[in-house]
């Protein structure tokens, strides 16, 4: 059995590492040890889903995930729904705490994504809380919830649309204080299907030749806004993503293959392109958005 | 006596939205329920006849996304400027802040433009126009109504008067096939709104 223990922070910034770990376990069976983890954000929980579901469908069986002693992030996780979604994907002890009913703080717990109506109901279910985190928070105007929920819209459905196969996404606010000193919200979709390459090498794969490969299907979508439809109306999903994205001086990075793409401030040092990542199926985008100034925090 | 061929309708999409995906909500995402909205909107229009004007009502959608934006705007009004035995002339309603980047972003993809009311009262080209049109559609969105004897008058310029021949071509302003008067399509649906 391959152990792969888990950072104490299991944030974007160490998501990359634990999924290239996960993929080059092969074949053996993973116990993934979560004891020691402190933190962990909707990228840590969405990338531990994504993991575990990769090894199970390369292994035939389920992985073990020793479950985080701490209580925080134990309900912190249970709030969040990992639970729910981590039934057919891991096998762990059954002293996960049980859900409140009470009011929550979660902004979007994890939710799947595998067909149109999905999407409807992460656009239904973020309307109240997201209006009052963004503006509370963030200090974005009122009518930011919209374009925030056009976000959700456009990369869930990217999933539906070019995966071909279920995925995740969550969402949730954090006082970034050491690393920013604002509040952020981090959004996380990740899904398991063919990721960029699949989806454009049938329609663009012949015109790079050699240089196809998963960095180039990523500029191509990315930043030339290439789909695999002819239809001229495709393709402006992740476009427009990463420009609302930029207006609100936030972080945009997807990561497909072997391959990471990012569009990213002054504020995080993510290299614009990433290459010689493990291969992993689908793809993984990870948004976060900051506080304007004057914004609380 | 009237001098427009013309019943124009109000469809309202958020009571469209509300009917195809059953939800409480009106966010109008996802292709499939632009697509589904869409094809609603055709049916209610096969049945006006050769000739029609329709409000198309956004005023009670919430959320408008890309996908929406191209399916239910960009595509409905290409798949009618290209037809010559039917002329449907649309006029888009409640296209305010919230929702004017994507329907923007949509037109601008398939070089198309479309008449939106942008704010209460206030109706403007968006999508991809020349300046030309821009200036004919000014004015006849000023005066609601343009005699062909006003003409020369009214647009001295040469590449105005081509724009307005352009925004008649395009079905964005609509001549009286009986007194030859432009009419500007947001006075026609003014009774609706």
């Amino acid at each position: 059995m391959q152990v792969i223990s888990l950072p104490a922070s299991l944030d974007q910034q160490a998501v990359d590492d634990v999924l290239d770990r996960i993929s080059r376990a092969g074949e053996a069976r993973c116990l993934l040890d979560a004891r020691h983890v402190r933190w962990v954000d909707p990228n840590g929980m969405v990338a531990l889903l994504l993991g575990g579901a990769v090894a199970r469908d390369r292994q035939g069986a389920l992985s073990r995930l020793e479950l985080p002693e701490s209580a925080d992030v134990l309900g912190y996780l249970s709030r969040m729904g990992f639970f729910r979604e981590a039934q057919g994907v891991f096998e762990f002890d059954d002293r996960v705490p049980r859900r409140g009913t009470g009011p929550s703080d979660v902004l979007l717990e994890i939710t799947p994504v595998r067909a149109n109506a999905d999407v409807h109901t992460v656009v239904d279910r973020v309307q109240g809380r997201a209006g009052a985190i963004l503006s509370s928070k963030l200090g974005y105007p009122a009518s930011a919830v919209v374009q925030f929920s056009v976000i959700l819209s456009e990369v869930c459905q990217n999933i539906i649309e070019h995966a071909e196969a279920p995925g995740w996404v969550a969402a949730q606010s954090y006082n970034w204080a050491r690393r920013l000193g604002r509040w952020v919200v981090v959004i996380s979709v990740m899904d398991l299907g063919r990721g960029f390459r699949g989806s454009l090498a049938d329609e663009h794969a012949a015109r790079y030749g050699d240089r196809w490969s998963d960095a180039t299907a990523l500029e191509a979508a990315f930043l030339h806004g290439l789909t695999r439809f002819p239809d001229s109306g495709r393709g402006q999903g992740i476009q427009q993503i990463r420009r609302q994205v930029q207006r609100w001086n936030g972080a945009i990075t997807i990561r497909s293959g072997s391959a990471r793409i990012g569009q990213v401030p002054e504020w995080d040092d993510t290299p614009p392109l990433t290459e010689g990542l493990e291969p992993l199926p689908g793809s993984q985008i990870s948004i976060v958005l900051p506080a304007r100034n004057g914004g609380q925090g | 006596m009237t001098d427009l061929p013309l019943d124009p309708i109000a469809i309202d999409v958020g009571h469209l939205v509300q009917r195809t995906v059953a939800s409480l909500y009106s966010h109008l995402v996802t292709r499939p329920t632009g697509r589904a909205v869409r094809m609603a909107i055709e049916t209610q229009l096969a049945e006006l006849g050769e000739r029609s004007l329709s409000l198309i009502d956004l005023s009670e959608v919430r959320v408008l996304d890309f996908s929406c934006a191209d399916e239910v705007v960009a595509k409905l009004v290409q798949r009618y400027a290209g037809e010559s035995h039917t002329q449907a002339y649309f006029v888009f309603r409640g296209v305010l802040e919230l929702h004017r980047d994507q329907i923007q972003v949509a037109l601008e993809r398939h070089r198309l433009a479309a008449v939106a009311e942008t704010a209460p009262g206030r109706f403007e080209l968006l999508g991809v126009r020349s300046d030309g049109e821009s200036r004919a559609f000014a004015v006849l969105e000023e005066r609601g109504l343009i005699a062909r004897e006003e003409m020369a008058e009214l647009f001295p310029d040469e590449a105005v008067r081509q724009g307005l021949d352009l925004l008649v071509a395009r079905r964005l302003v609509f001549p009286s096939p009986i007194t030859g008067r432009y009419h500007a399509l947001s006075r026609l649906v003014a009774h609706l709104m």
